[in-house]
């Protein structure tokens, strides 16, 4: 069975609703008109140059294109999780916590997956490799620019809190204690409340997308319920090293805290 | 009195956030007020020697350089009070890890009961005499005290004054006093530095 084809035209007819919300927005001084029409531009040429380049990685299927196309979808999302802090690191550093996170808490997890969950032949197949990564290496990106940028925002209104900590012997893991849990509960939020509304409030967007496209919805959930336990773990792990590493940075070998390092974007 | 020859805390060539090199020295049992303008540089030498912000020179504890100990280990015997103090549980005695004695409380005139205090109720001179006591769990050699009787009323400033003393006496602590209390110099026996654009200088010896 196969999805009914969408034309050009049925999307340019989408895309006038997103315009008439700028156009809305102008008069309510949201300053957001030329943020949204940016972003839907954005995501369709993005999406679009994605959908060229699986369709000829499909055709291909070669291990180091595809290996080279996981490396750029890892950096982009290292970059974008730097992006999203208000505060940040000085030096690259937001950028390398974010990625190296990233990195350690999906890949091995799409690793996992792909050989002994999925168990295609080759399990590099692109059809699952490309699509699997990208789910983990997305809802990682949130978790971790939303735990990193709690735990920075925290110590920065919190600074005279965890040096008096300091002063009284504490060292620096005990001294973040209470911001690194709140930190940590307010990146895994978003996935456990996608988790508690699946099925009953929302329809997860992949299993939407591949219901519509004409999948049995029985495999579409399974699926589903694959992909959503793989994203808890994925993020949740990465936002804990994340959170982990990043409140290390913000103290030297002195266990100083060090909040010069960061810098307000 | 304890007093032993060798001081307690001795700075050589200390530097930090551009001021110094300073040399002085606390000697055990002894107290040192340090004095001068507000924006000085007060409060940031008693965190260089807190090793709370990066500095230079030489700081030895007992003989001990600062080096030697890991950075709680050396802030757990060189205590610093700040002038305010923060309290980041719901309770007064979560911040404690073992409840003070009855006896302890009494000295600076709380009743029993006070750990279970919620902390946001607490008035500015409750929590500098609650840091105070907060400030002694691990029984430090060297106290940086910044303006610890600020917020004090006169018997509770004088209650304070003994419990410090006491301390002092007990344990042979050294202690570093910012004051802006002219009379404080006289009530609690003790030599003077002033801190002024730039310049450590003593301005009265014990």
């Amino acid at each position: 069975m196969n999805a009914a084809p969408l034309t050009t035209f049925d999307l340019t007819l989408v895309s006038l609703l997103v315009l008439a919300l700028a156009l809305v927005s102008l008069p309510l001084r949201l300053e957001l008109a030329a943020q949204l029409v940016g972003a839907a531009l954005r995501m369709t040429l993005q999406l679009l140059l994605i959908g060229f380049i699986l369709k000829w990685l499909f055709g291909a299927a070669e291990p180091l294109w595809i290996a080279l196309l996981a490396i750029f979808m890892l950096l982009s999302a290292g970059r974008e999780i730097d992006r999203r802090q208000k505060r940040r690191f000085q030096g690259g550093w937001g950028f390398a916590i974010g990625t190296f996170s990233m990195f350690v808490s999906t890949f091995p997890l799409a690793l996992f997956t792909l050989t002994l969950v999925i168990g295609n032949q080759p399990w590099y197949e692109p059809r699952y490799a490309v699509p699997l990564l990208g789910m983990l290496l997305g809802n990682a990106m949130n978790g971790v620019s939303l735990g990193f940028d709690r735990l920075l925002h925290n110590v920065w209104q919190q600074r005279q809190v965890v040096e008096n900590r300091l002063m009284l012997g504490e060292d620096w893991f005990e001294a973040l204690s209470e911001i690194r849990r709140e930190s940590i509960r307010s990146g895994l939020m978003p996935t456990i409340n996608a988790m508690t509304a699946a099925g009953i409030i929302s329809l997860p967007g992949m299993m939407t997308g591949q219901i519509l496209a004409g999948s049995p919805p029985l495999e579409a959930v399974k699926y589903q319920i694959l992909i959503m336990l793989l994203i808890a773990a994925g993020s949740g792990f990465g936002t804990i090293i994340a959170v982990f590493l990043g409140g290390r940075r913000l103290f030297d070998g002195r266990q100083r805290l060090r909040l010069e390092r960061l810098t307000l974007s | 009195m304890k007093i032993t020859a060798m001081p307690r805390l001795l700075v050589t060539g200390l530097s930090y956030a551009h001021l110094g090199p300073f040399d002085f020295y606390l000697a055990a049992g002894k107290t040192v007020f340090l004095t001068g303008p507000s924006g000085g540089g007060k409060s940031l030498l008693l965190r260089a020697l807190a090793d709370l912000d990066p500095w230079s020179g030489e700081i030895l504890l007992d003989g001990r350089p600062c080096a030697g100990f890991t950075a709680p280990e050396w802030r757990r015997r060189v205590a610093l009070l700040p002038a305010e103090s923060q309290w980041w549980h719901d309770r007064v005695g979560e911040h404690f890890q073992v409840c003070p004695s009855a006896d302890q409380l009494a000295a600076l005139g709380f009743a029993a009961g006070v750990e279970t205090w919620a902390v946001n109720r607490l008035s500015s001179g409750e929590k500098q005499r609650l840091a105070m006591l907060r400030l002694l769990r691990h029984r430090p050699a060297v106290l940086l005290l910044d303006e610890p009787s600020a917020n004090l009323d006169r018997e509770n400033r004088e209650r304070l004054e003994k419990f410090i003393g006491d301390y002092q006496h007990r344990q042979g602590a050294a202690i570093l006093w910012v004051t802006h209390d002219q009379e404080q110099p006289h009530r609690v026996v003790g030599r003077v530095y002033h801190l002024e654009n730039g310049f450590l200088q003593e301005v009265q010896s014990a």
